[in-house]
Order: structure tokens, then C-alpha cells, then sequence
């Protein structure tokens, strides 16, 4: 017989260690340590990343949270916490000696409150899950990332989730009164409040969007919103990508926050359209879809409104959604531009650059130069209202050149972005996936910073390290999200 | 303007790597509008006014970025040359008021209850931190993710983690229309009614209700109404209906929104030289409070943001102060001495402090690991706010 290799007999070892001290203080299923129990933990969203945790404990109260942590941190293991695993950046991928602790099982809706627009949720609550239950109320929760049907909101919280119509109405930043948390050592504290400029610090700003690294949410207060009652959507059709990317500006400049603003190229107009027959335009060089909502009398001032500018910003056909059958028509085709992209190719790359929308145009004749550079096609959707990109870049992982076309193109998108004044990053998170770019963005004095703020939280640095921030050690690699043989993880899931 | 700039951040740092040596605080100053705001101090000032200028505006952005000390009025003429605005309205508090001043007091005025505080506009900063070392957080777009937001931990910081250079906010268009109606009720219906209001679909930008802070005493309260032209018609009479209230002529509108964000109306005006005004946060749930226990106060109270935030004038012990912040506390909310008369003891604490709250506690710790991070020396170790 064959001894394990020394690494193997000490994670062994350290499992066992885990798995007692952990078992006396969770229930029976609480706690999964077997492989074949474990395994569908190894990864995210981002299929690509994969590692096998040591366990994953699952807690169903805020005690449980606390006494896990407290006993990982006194054993010096590292602990990843997991919403839903629906991320696209591998923030929750495990650490091979590390813990997944999945925050599932808190999942109850622990208080709604209509006169004060709020509702209390534990963090396993799917997004979607809280505006159908207050629905009834005439009130929703805003952000709505495009997997909401399955993140949940402690996710979001860490990721500051956004969505299709973040413009108008935020991101889960401007939609959080208050979160409770518990940190590595074990202490339960609450970032916000129920009132408005809780004393000190703004430490809650740091702690969204902080990819798990700070503090284990248990607890989010979020803000409700009385729901709009009626959405159309404009569809406008351009021969001339310039003037779509310059009408998006122009809508702006005329005053109008669209509650959504969502731009298509040709090849992604074409792509989808073959399924969906929403009826686009495919001689268009660029398809606008532009959503206003509120009152009736609110709605239609301001279709009106947007319909002049994209009159004269050129547009060659206009069409308005008559009924609400054929808003989600027109929105169909821009909801199904992932899944296009996986038939027309055996892989893809996704990637998640913010621009200045004045250079929308710019980036996108770019884009079309760099299609003949790397002798690789590319699909272009945009967040257009927030500058937002996801350019899907279509290869065939089984030839190695044109894999290493297809991450050369990546990386030539986002140099642009950031050299456009953008980010490498608008809504995907770091994670893993773009630890390595993060360099790119930030010089050696912003990082160290962002390490400060982490240790101010989590001092032993115990809490999904290896994420998000890189060290000095870590610059090589440019962000994406591969896509092996065209198929996605979580392919039930819209993606946009 | 590249080399002048230079040269004003090389001085800046200078100026923080000397104090860094000799361990004495500098206590930022802008424009100085709002040098009575937050605790006391008297060390050597840093000042920031000459480091001024618009550095980006493109309306189609809905972002401008300027040096930290750009007047507030410079900034906000340009925008409205562009039908544009800073939408959470931060207060001046005097005429040389600058951007990098307002984002450090973090404060909004009456539209914050509509469209969020100073924090939910900042999309990046490029700062100076107590080592001297020039960064730059956050961007100039609408979303992003890269990293810690801590460019949104500057507003409301009071100097006390880093020296604001310059900051990139998001700005929003003027609304199509506004309009403001007033009328006479008890507070206790004013609250009902502003909350009631707040989660049906009508285009409420603003509220104040100023009265005795009686159970059956009327006050006035005043309500903006911004947006879509047809919302805010439709809205204006249906609640004009309701409250049997009436239109506000649109120059004495104006004129009340911004003497009421600038603290110029009586009820701010008549502070005592002896007496502290007093800044009540509360949730919206909260409803009239029972002042019975906090002895010899003012009997007018304004009430702005649907009652989350309340200004009650009186005595200025700390008796009174721990009376309010008990009784704030015990509401789900936080008081704070904003405003003291020139006879009262200018070192008084002004702040309600974490470890006096219930689940703050765990975070001084955490405040103080920030801060020493960032300022590993205490150049901003002001105590301006605890």
C-alpha cells in the first residue's frame, strides 16, 4: 500500500480536526465532508475554478455562524463563505485547507414592514424571493442582478449587486439600510441602521461589495420601493454603431435616466434572433432598448421624450412596446445573448469592462478592428446606461491557438477600458477570476491600502484570503470567464 | 495647471510627512464654512482651498470630478448651466463652502430622504493618505467593483482617515418639474401620512413638518413634490386633496428648501447663545418622541426626511445630551449635538460614540485598525469625529 503523499495525510489529518470540533455544535446534515458530499461546493459560477474544501458546514442560525467561526479561527483555518454560488468571478471558490461555510439554510424573511418600506431577511433569501413577497404590498426590492431568480441577497451584499436598472435606481449599496454580521472572531456586529449616518465611520460602504472578505452577513435590512406601475420599452435600430453609441449619450445629455438603457450589436442581433423572433432589425449595426416606467402619464412623457432623441440621433426604425407581451419580447433577444453565444461557438469568453459611455463607440469600432486582428468573432452587449460591457468572445478551447487568441483579445478589451477611464470590473466581481488584473487597475499603494482595510476586519486574514485583493506575487493574467464547450454553469439562469 | 497641481500636492505631502515626524495632528480645512461642525480641535490647519479647479465635467457622463477645493457654488453654476445638480443638495453653511469640506462633513439636505446622502453619489476619490502617498479609489463609472469602495468611506469622515486631492460624483439631471404644497396637522399625522405616501409610487422629493412638539399642537408641513411633469400634477392634487393643503408660489418654495437645507429658517436662527441644537437620526418608524425627560428644551421641533431627522434646540449640559441619545437610542436611532451656541463649552463631545450603542461596539476596534492603517502616525488623529 501506497502511503499519501504528506500534504494529503495533513489535510486528512486536519479535516478529522475540523469535522470533531465542528460536529458537536451542528446538526447532522449541518455538516459535509465526504467527497461525494462536498463536491458540488467545489466551484461558483465560474465552472472553471475548482478546488475541493475540507468541508462545508451548514448553519441554520446566527449562533451557529458565530461558534463556527470562532472555533476556524482558533484553529487558523480559513473560512469561504458561499451564498448561492451563483457568482461569476470565483469568489466563493474553496481553499483546499479551508472551510465553505454556506449561509442556505438561513433563508427565512424575518420581518416585513410596509409603512416603513423595509424588510428584514436572513442572508440565503434569494433576491427575487423578497419583491414576490412583497408584492402584495405594492412594493419590490430594486436591484435585480440577472441570476435573481437564484442569488441570494447575502450574495449581492458581497458582490453590491446591480442590474438592469441600476441607473435609476442604484445598486444594493443605495438599497441597504443595514447588515449584520458576524466577524472572524466570532463577534456579531451591524454595519448601518435603521437611521440614517449611523455614528463613525461609513464601515458599511467598505463592507459591500467586499467578496466575503471582511465579515459573514446573517442579517440584511433592505429598502423597499413602491412598484412602478407600468414599464415600456423603446427599440431603435441604428446602420451605424457610432450614432447607437452616440444616442445612448444623448439621451442622458437630454435629461432623461432611462429605467433601463441595454445596446446590441449585429452579430449578437443576428445570433439571437434566430431563436427568440423578437423581431429585430438584422441589417441594424446596433439595436438600442431603452425602458421607462412609472405612472402612465410618467411613461408616456417620457417615451415621448426618448423617441424624439433617438429620432435624432439618427435612429432607422423605432418600435414601442404596445402591451406588456411585447416589452418582454423586444427583451428577450438581449436576455438570451449568453446562450446565443454558446451555439454559434464551443467556448466563450465573457468579459465585464465599465467604459465612459462617450466612448461606447469608440471601444466598440475597436472591438471590430481586434475580430481581425485575432481572426476571432465577437459578440457585444452592453449595460449602454452605465457604460457596463460584457463582449463575448467566441473560440474553440480545443485548439490551442485560438485559445491564445481568445485571452489575448480579452486582455487587449480590458487595457482598453482602463485606458478609456473605465474598470476592469463593473458588476462580476474580482474573485479569483481577476485577482491578477487587479494589478492593472491599482498601483502598489492602493493595494497595500485595500489589504489595511481587510486587516482591519479580519486582522488573522483568515476570511476567502487569496481573493479579490492580489499580493505583490500575483501579475500576470487579464479577467474572463470561460465558458467551457458552450456550456454554462447555472445554464437555467438568464445572464446579461 | 499639471504642474501647479504637482506642485500643491508635493506640498501637501510635505506638510503630512513633517507632521507624521513631530506626531501633531493637522486638522483639514476647506473653505472653513463649516469649521463648528464636529469636536473641537486646535492643531495646525491643512488648508485645501488653493488646490481648486473643475478637472472633468461631460453632462452625458452624469459625473464631474474636481479638486478638493473647488467652491460648492462653482460646481453646482456649472451643473445648472447643463439643467444638471448634485441631487442630495449638501448644505454650504456659508459662502466659501468647497467640495472636498462637503464630502468630509458627509451632509444632505432635504432631498435625502428621496435620493440618498453625499456616500451614494461618490463614485472615486484620489486622496493623500498619512504616509503621503497619493491614491487614487473608485473611478469615474457608474459600476464598479474593483476592490474596496474606499473612496465612499471619505464622506463623513471629518478629515480623520485621509486628506481628500480630488473626487469623481455622479450628478443628475434637474427634475422636469417641482412643485411644493403646504398645510397645517399634528406631527403625529404628518408622519403617517409623509410614510403612507412614501411607499405609493408618487414623486416625493422632499418634506419638513415645524411645530410645538405637543401631541394635538398643528404645524406646518411642507412637502416637494419632483419629477415627470404629469407625476407631479397628479400627485400635487391628489395630495393637496388629502391634506387639504395648498401650492406654494414657486419663488417662496425655493427660497424655504434652501433656507431650510442652509439652517437660515427662525427655528435655527433663534439657537440661543447658551443652547445646542440638537440632530435627532431616527428610523422611519419612529413617531413624536416624548421629550418629558430631556428637561428644559426648545417646544419647536422641525422634522425633516419623513421624521428621520429631527432638530430640537435646549440646554446644553451633558445631562440633556445623554437624556436625547437614550432616547434616540432606545428608538433605533443616534442624536448628536450638531450646533452649540457661542457660550457653550466648545469642547464638548458632539457625537453619539459606538461603544454607546448596542452592536457598535465590536466595530471601534475595527474603526481604529482602519484608521491606524491609513494614518499610521496620526496626522488626521484629530478626533474630529471619534
Amino acid at each position: 500500500m501506497v502511503a499519501p503523499p504528506p500534504d494529503l495525510a495533513i489535510i486528512s489529518a486536519l479535516q478529522t480536526k475540523l469535522v470533531n470540533a465542528l460536529r458537536p455544535i451542528l446538526p447532522e446534515d449541518g455538516l459535509l465532508w465526504e467527497p461525494e458530499d462536498t463536491i458540488p461546493y467545489e466551484c461558483d459560477g465560474l465552472a472553471a475554478y475548482r478546488r475541493m474544501p475540507l468541508a462545508v458546514a451548514l448553519p441554520e442560525t446566527e449562533a451557529q455562524v458565530s461558534e463556527i467561526l470562532k472555533i476556524c479561527h482558533a484553529m487558523n483555518i480559513p473560512v469561504v463563505p458561499r451564498g448561492s454560488g451563483t457568482g461569476l468571478s470565483g469568489g466563493a471558490m474553496p481553499i483546499a485547507q479551508g472551510l465553505v461555510l454556506s449561509l442556505a439554510k438561513l433563508k427565512k424573511i424575518v420581518s416585513i414592514d410596509s409603512f416603513t418600506r423595509t424588510a428584514v431577511v436572513q442572508p440565503g433569501v434569494r433576491n427575487l424571493a423578497i419583491s414576490e413577497a412583497v408584492a402584495h404590498l405594492g412594493l419590490y426590492y430594486a436591484p435585480d442582478p440577472s441570476s435573481q431568480i437564484a442569488c441570494s441577497i447575502g450574495g449581492n451584499v458581497n458582490e453590491n449587486s446591480g442590474g438592469v436598472h441600476c441607473l435609476k435606481y442604484g445598486l444594493t449599496l443605495q438599497n441597504v439600510l443595514r447588515v449584520r454580521a458576524v466577524l472572524m472572531n466570532g463577534e456579531i456586529v451591524e454595519f448601518g441602521g435603521l437611521a440614517p449616518d449611523a455614528p463613525g465611520l461609513d464601515l458599511m460602504s467598505v463592507m459591500i461589495g467586499s467578496e466575503g472578505m471582511l465579515a459573514v452577513v446573517t442579517e440584511v435590512t433592505v429598502k423597499l420601493v413602491p412598484k412602478p406601475k407600468l414599464a415600456r420599452v423603446i427599440m431603435a435600430s441604428f446602420d451605424d454603431i457610432e450614432k447607437g453609441g452616440n444616442a445612448v449619450a444623448a439621451i442622458i445629455a437630454a435629461g432623461i435616466i432611462p429605467a433601463g438603457l441595454e445596446m446590441m450589436d449585429k452579430a449578437t442581433t443576428r445570433a439571437v434572433e434566430e431563436f427568440v423572433h423578437a423581431g429585430y432589425d438584422l441589417d441594424a449595426e446596433a439595436i438600442l432598448l431603452c425602458e421607462s416606467d412609472g405612472t402612465p402619464e410618467e411613461v408616456a412623457e417620457e417615451i415621448e421624450r426618448m423617441t424624439e432623441v433617438l429620432k435624432k440621433s439618427g435612429a432607422s426604425g423605432i418600435q414601442i412596446s404596445r402591451d406588456e407581451s411585447e416589452r418582454l419580447k423586444f427583451w428577450s433577444g438581449r436576455k438570451n445573448a449568453f446562450p446565443a453565444a454558446g451555439r454559434l461557438a464551443a467556448d466563450y469568453y465573457c468579459m465585464d469592462g465599465t467604459i465612459p459611455r462617450r466612448h461606447i463607440a469608440t471601444l466598440l469600432k475597436r472591438i471590430q478592428g481586434m475580430e481581425k486582428k485575432y481572426g476571432l468573432g465577437c459578440l457585444n452587449v452592453f449595460h449602454a446606461g452605465d457604460g457596463n460591457m460584457h463582449p463575448l468572445i467566441l473560440f474553440n478551447g480545443a485548439d490551442q491557438d485560438e485559445w491564445h487568441r481568445a485571452e489575448e483579445f480579452g486582455s487587449e478589451i480590458l487595457e482598453a477600458c482602463v485606458e478609456l477611464g473605465g474598470t476592469i470590473t463593473g458588476e462580476h466581481g474580482v474573485g479569483i477570476e481577476k485577482i491578477n488584473t487587479m494589478c492593472i487597475q491599482f498601483g502598489e499603494g492602493e493595494r497595500e491600502s485595500f489589504w489595511g482595510v481587510k486587516s482591519a476586519f479580519d486582522p488573522d486574514k483568515l476570511l476567502n484570503p487569496d481573493k479579490a485583493i492580489p499580493t505583490l506575487n500575483r501579475c500576470a493574467e487579464y479577467g474572463r470567464m470561460r465558458v467551457s464547450k458552450g456550456i454554462l454553469p447555472h445554464p437555467e439562469l438568464e445572464r446579461f | 495647471m499639471g504642474s501647479d497641481s504637482q506642485q500643491q500636492i508635493d506640498y501637501f505631502r510635505e506638510q503630512i510627512l513633517e507632521a507624521a515626524k513631530s506626531k501633531t495632528p493637522l486638522s483639514i480645512e476647506g473653505g472653513g464654512s463649516k469649521a463648528w461642525y464636529g469636536n473641537n480641535n486646535q492643531f495646525a490647519k491643512l488648508g485645501t482651498k488653493t488646490h481648486s479647479g473643475i478637472l472633468d465635467y461631460q453632462p452625458e457622463e452624469l459625473v464631474i470630478t474636481a479638486r478638493a477645493g473647488t467652491p460648492l457654488r462653482e460646481i453646482e453654476q456649472v451643473l445648472s448651466d447643463k439643467d444638471q445638480m448634485l441631487a442630495f443638495e449638501p448644505p454650504h453653511f456659508g459662502e466659501h463652502a468647497t467640495l472636498g469640506g462637503a464630502i468630509a462633513a458627509g451632509l444632505a439636505g432635504p432631498a435625502r430622504i428621496s435620493v440618498g446622502n453625499f456616500r451614494d453619489f461618490v463614485l472615486g476619490a484620489r486622496i493623500m493618505d498619512g504616509k503621503g502617498q497619493d491614491l487614487s479609489f473608485g473611478g469615474k463609472v457608474m459600476k464598479n467593483v474593483a476592490g474596496y469602495d474606499v473612496s465612499r468611506l471619505m464622506p463623513g469622515s471629518l478629515g480623520t482617515l485621509a486628506l481628500i486631492l480630488e473626487a469623481s460624483v455622479k450628478v443628475l439631471p434637474k427634475p422636469a418639474a417641482s412643485t411644493s404644497i403646504r398645510c397645517q396637522i399634528t406631527q403625529a399625522a404628518a408622519l403617517q401620512s409623509l410614510n403612507q405616501s412614501a411607499g405609493l409610487p408618487l414623486p416625493l422629493s422632499a418634506s419638513c413638518w415645524i411645530g410645538k412638539n405637543q401631541a394635538d399642537s398643528l404645524g406646518e408641513l411642507a412637502i416637494r413634490l419632483a419629477g415627470a411633469e404629469a407625476a407631479v400634477y397628479a400627485a400635487k392634487i391628489s395630495l393637496c386633496s388629502s391634506l387639504n393643503a395648498k401650492e406654494l408660489d414657486s419663488q417662496e418654495a425655493e427660497t424655504f428648501w434652501a433656507q431650510l437645507r442652509e439652517q437660515q429658517l427662525p427655528a435655527f436662527t433663534t439657537l440661543q447663545a447658551d443652547e445646542t441644537l440638537y440632530r435627532l437620526a431616527l428610523p422611519a418608524a419612529c413617531g413624536p418622541l416624548d421629550l418629558g425627560k430631556a428637561g428644559n428644551m426648545s417646544s419647536e421641533i422641525v422634522l425633516e426626511w419623513h421624521g428621520q431627522e429631527r432638530w430640537i434646540k435646549g440646554q446644553s449640559d451633558d445631562a440633556t445630551f445623554a437624556v436625547l441619545k437614550q432616547l434616540a437610542n432606545a428608538h433605533g436611532g443616534h442624536a448628536m449635538r450638531f450646533r452649540q451656541g457661542t457660550k457653550v463649552n466648545p469642547h464638548n463631545q458632539r457625537f453619539t460614540l459606538l461603544s454607546e450603542q448596542t452592536h457598535s461596539q465590536a466595530l471601534e476596534p475595527i474603526q481604529a485598525r482602519l484608521r491606524a492603517s491609513f494614518d499610521p502616525f496620526g496626522v488626521f488623529a484629530t478626533n474630529r469625529l471619534p
